[in-house]
């Protein structure tokens, strides 16, 4: 006796959704995480490739079955079913891709809200003076927009007592250089204490840059005139290359820097042989 | 279903234009003649854009910059970019296709406006070839295809110049093209055709030209306050005279997400057109395939700050922007369902037309999984301007409109040229261009992940093994172009006679003869109400002719 169609369809649908998850919680395609916010990240990642596995391989499955079991076979002839339509069936499968669509987004959304991202923005909090207003803008009222915006505390139980570390950030064609206003000196390479907040100003001298680092999955534009903001805690000790990803020039390739989270002792140890007496005219 | 029988078919009459192969190099106004003139022109404009793909994969095959000067890989990339989107794909689609097929499908003679039509042609090889001689003079413009300021103020202004002169005539073409279409398809339908009866391909263009009207005037303005940044040294745009950059972002966005559905809407509609021929079936949902090109444009224009996550925009309009973008998921979903439903049990001849359509399928599913992703801001935070977005790009432009492309061409080189194509040589096409497709732009996705960013050409050297397969790809996808080639020009001599409709289709065009005369049909237009009734039986169709009318009488 053949199987029932509504079974097989049942069985392979389970299968299909099963494979799906499985691919999705185990294939990993991202670099290793290395900041509080990219574990976040990924979750998000994993659910977002799970359910694109499963729409890909479904779809990608009825087609080639389709195309094979429907295939026009050598003396057929004549038409197909004159199937115009179905209503229940397009109410279904406007219905079911909307829910999810629905549910992704607000997934996401709260995963950007647990990134910090949903955060107000423009909040003078950010150790250093704006010191470079914009000429028709007031010092008072210079509008910081930003990517993830802050480290307010609340991403994680560590930081809640600890002051972000405050690195104000000039991009250029085409490198980027770090200002340290707590030694007041500018470095080329970017040390970070682990589990510390760091509380990034970023500025462009010419053109549009953006500052990247993979292992955070963070990304900000850096865009001349409008100071930016990005906010995050490194987790992994370890050196991770931090690249342009705005096409600034002849030699965009070619602006990678590197961020180095060090260990506590370490990054103080570092601040410390780094740090100037007087003040810097650079 | 009514279908009026056509009148027996004739020589087509040449009295009017030009002789032979002759007429296609003439200032022509035969709708047919342009539709040509824009897949001719639109085809050698993607051979040399493929050229500048193949130096930039050539590039990138090691990670140092050694193939060529690094101002020189920006002119290339700038010119790739926007030679495929202006010069390939958006005059093909609609150009090409539009030109050749809506007066066929709304029973005209010729465009509502022909003179307005071969002017918006011309514009074309023009404003092409001076774009790309722009190279030759001081060197291309080397912003990218987004000419963002302040990089497109700051390097060297003649290239940029010539840029934007460039693209304002290339839009300027668009809209010509587009109050055309809008015009032909509302006020010059035969008597007795109603909008719903109208074959897909219709709908689509009044979708895709209705968008090229809202959102290229938009574009036109914003390169013009930018060309006055650049000459005039104005400061809308230049931050170091109190210009703002991201309200061109904003600006360039609202045309330039659009400009995305303006190359896929119309392949969703061929797409549609050459489906249920081949698979016997009529097309499944004709209604809400309708109302699903109409909510893509209108969702359509409200996504472009989706482009601007990392550009420093308010939360709210993040979240906006995220919901309206993975929404459109929506109505493009309901295509594909209806696709694959149209697949289904029928009588699916797997000849290279319908090979490529569902290569589009296929590709454009996982396009559009990367494109509901990349909506999501917390994910595009992280890939945004990687190769992640080229590899996501490409699955939808390449993977989409320019299969549906090939796909169009196997379809309706029979009714253009009365000769088939070599159906082995098309199989053999569509299979190393899917391998080579898929080989190139699958691993970009992994390389955007992990930390190469786009337009550059010198990255990680971690990145060179998955670079060097990408080119290995991007070599077949080259390769593949020469049997399809040959047959197309070995076919217009050698190929099988195809008669007057090889594949037995429904739509007005098939029901004249092939090629068709000048003026389309020798005698009254078929009134077609049901482009799509296959599988009804033959007793059911009713062949009485409606009446005709005067207005027929010439293509003005």
């Amino acid at each position: 006796m053949p199987i029932p169609s509504a079974i097989l369809t049942l069985v392979l649908g389970m299968l299909l959704v099963l494979g799906g998850l499985w691919i999705g919680q185990n294939v990993n395609l991202l670099p290793v995480d290395a900041s509080v916010n990219a574990p976040i990240y990924d979750e998000l990642f994993r659910v977002l490739f799970s359910i694109g596995t499963i729409l890909f391989v479904g779809i990608v499955g009825l087609i080639v079955f389709s195309l094979v079991r429907f295939r026009r076979r050598p003396g057929q002839l004549g038409d197909g079913i004159a199937l115009e339509g179905n209503l229940p069936l397009e109410v279904f499968w406007t219905a079911v891709p909307a829910i999810v669509v629905l549910f992704v987004g607000l997934y996401s959304y709260d995963i950007y809200e647990r990134m910090g991202g949903m955060v107000p923005l423009g909040h003078g909090d950010h150790g250093a003076v704006s010191a470079t207003a914009n000429a028709n803008a007031s010092s008072a009222d210079v509008r910081i927009w930003g990517g993830i915006g802050s480290t307010q505390d609340s991403q994680t139980a560590t930081g809640a007592a600890i002051a972000p570390l405050p690195i104000e950030v000039t991009a250029m064609q085409f490198a980027f250089l770090f200002h340290y206003p707590d030694g007041d000196f500018i470095s080329g390479e970017m040390h970070v204490p682990a589990d510390r907040p760091v509380s990034l100003k970023m500025e462009a001298k010419d053109v549009i840059h953006a500052f990247w680092i993979p292992e955070f999955r963070l990304k900000q534009d850096v865009i001349p005139g409008q100071p930016t903001v990005l906010d995050f805690t490194p987790t992994r000790p370890g050196t991770y290359s931090i690249v342009c990803a705005e096409l600034c020039g002849p030699y965009h390739g070619g602006m990678r820097s590197s961020v180095v989270v060090d260990s506590a002792d370490d990054f103080e140890t570092w601040l410390q042989a780094n740090s100037k007496t007087t003040p810097s005219e650079a | 279903m009514t279908i009026t029988a056509p009148p027996p078919s004739t020589p087509s009459s040449t009295a009017l234009q030009p002789n032979g192969w002759l007429r296609y190099f003439s200032f022509s106004v035969d709708h047919k003649v342009i539709g040509l003139q824009y897949l001719v022109c639109g085809f050698a404009f993607y051979l040399i854009g493929g050229a500048m793909a193949g130096a930039i994969r050539t590039e990138l095959l090691s990670p140092i910059s050694d193939f060529m000067p690094r101002d020189v890989y920006n002119q290339i990339l700038t010119l790739h970019g926007t030679v495929m989107i202006f010069l390939w794909i958006v005059p093909v689609v609609n150009g090409a296709f539009g030109n050749y097929l809506i007066p066929f499908y709304v029973g005209a003679r010729d465009m509502a406006y022909p003179r307005l039509n071969a002017v918006a042609f011309w514009l074309i090889p023009p404003s092409g070839l001076m774009l790309i001689s722009s190279y030759f003079i001081t060197g291309a413009a080397q912003s990218g295809w987004t000419a963002y300021p302040p990089l497109s103020i700051t390097t060297p202004a003649t290239g940029q110049i010539i840029w934007i002169l460039s693209v304002l005539l290339l839009g300027g073409s668009s809209i010509f093209g587009g109050i055309n279409f809008i015009a032909t398809i509302l006020k010059l339908r035969r008597p007795g055709l109603k909008l719903m009866q109208l074959p897909m391909y219709c709908w689509a263009m009044l979708g895709t030209s209705i968008l090229v009207v809202l959102s290229t005037p938009v574009l036109a303005g914003t390169l013009i306050m930018l060309s006055f940044d650049i000459v005039a040294h104005t400061g809308f745009f230049n931050p170091g005279l109190g210009g703002n950059v991201v309200v061109y972002q904003h600006l360039f966005w609202f045309y330039s997400h659009p400009a995305v559905y303006i190359m896929v809407l119309p392949a969703f509609g061929l797409v549609s057109e050459i489906l249920p021929v081949h698979c016997r079936k009529p097309l499944f949902g004709y209604t809400t395939m309708v109302y699903s090109i109409m909510a893509i444009v209108v969702l359509g224009l409200v996504v472009w700050a989706h482009h601007m996550f990392t550009s420093g925009t308010p939360p709210w309009m993040r979240l906006f922007f995220t919901i309206a973008t993975a929404f459109i998921a929506v109505p493009t979903g309901i295509k594909f369902f209806n696709w694959l439903a149209t697949l289904w049990g029928g009588r699916i001849s797997l000849n290279s037309a319908v090979l490529f359509s569902c290569g589009f399928i296929v590709n454009f599913v996982l396009g559009g999984i990367t494109g509901v992703a990349l909506a999501q801001v917390p994910f595009d935070v992280h890939v945004h301007d990687t190769y992640f977005v080229v590899a996501h790009f490409h699955y939808i432009v390449y993977g989409g409109s320019v299969f549906v492309i090939f796909a169009s061409i196997y379809h309706w080189y029979p009714k253009v040229t009365g000769r088939m194509l070599n159906e082995h040589l098309g199989r053999f096409h569509f299979l190393i261009t899917f391998i080579g497709f898929n080989l190139c732009f699958a691993p970009q996705h992994w390389l955007g992940l992990n930390g190469m960013p786009r337009r550059v050409a010198e990255y990680d050297p971690q990145f060179a093994l998955v670079n060097q397969i990408s080119s290995v790809g991007a070599l077949l996808m080259a390769i593949s172009t020469l049997p399809f080639l040959w047959n197309v020009v070995a076919s217009a001599f050698y190929g099988a006679p195809a008669g007057d409709n090889p594949w037995k289709a429904l739509t007005p065009e098939w029901l004249t003869s092939s090629p068709p005369p000048v003026e389309n049909w020798t005698g009254e237009p078929p009134l077609v109400t049901h482009p799509y009734s296959y599988g009804v039986p033959a007793d059911e169709i009713d062949l009485n002719s409606a009446s005709g009318s005067d207005l027929w009488s010439s293509g003005q």
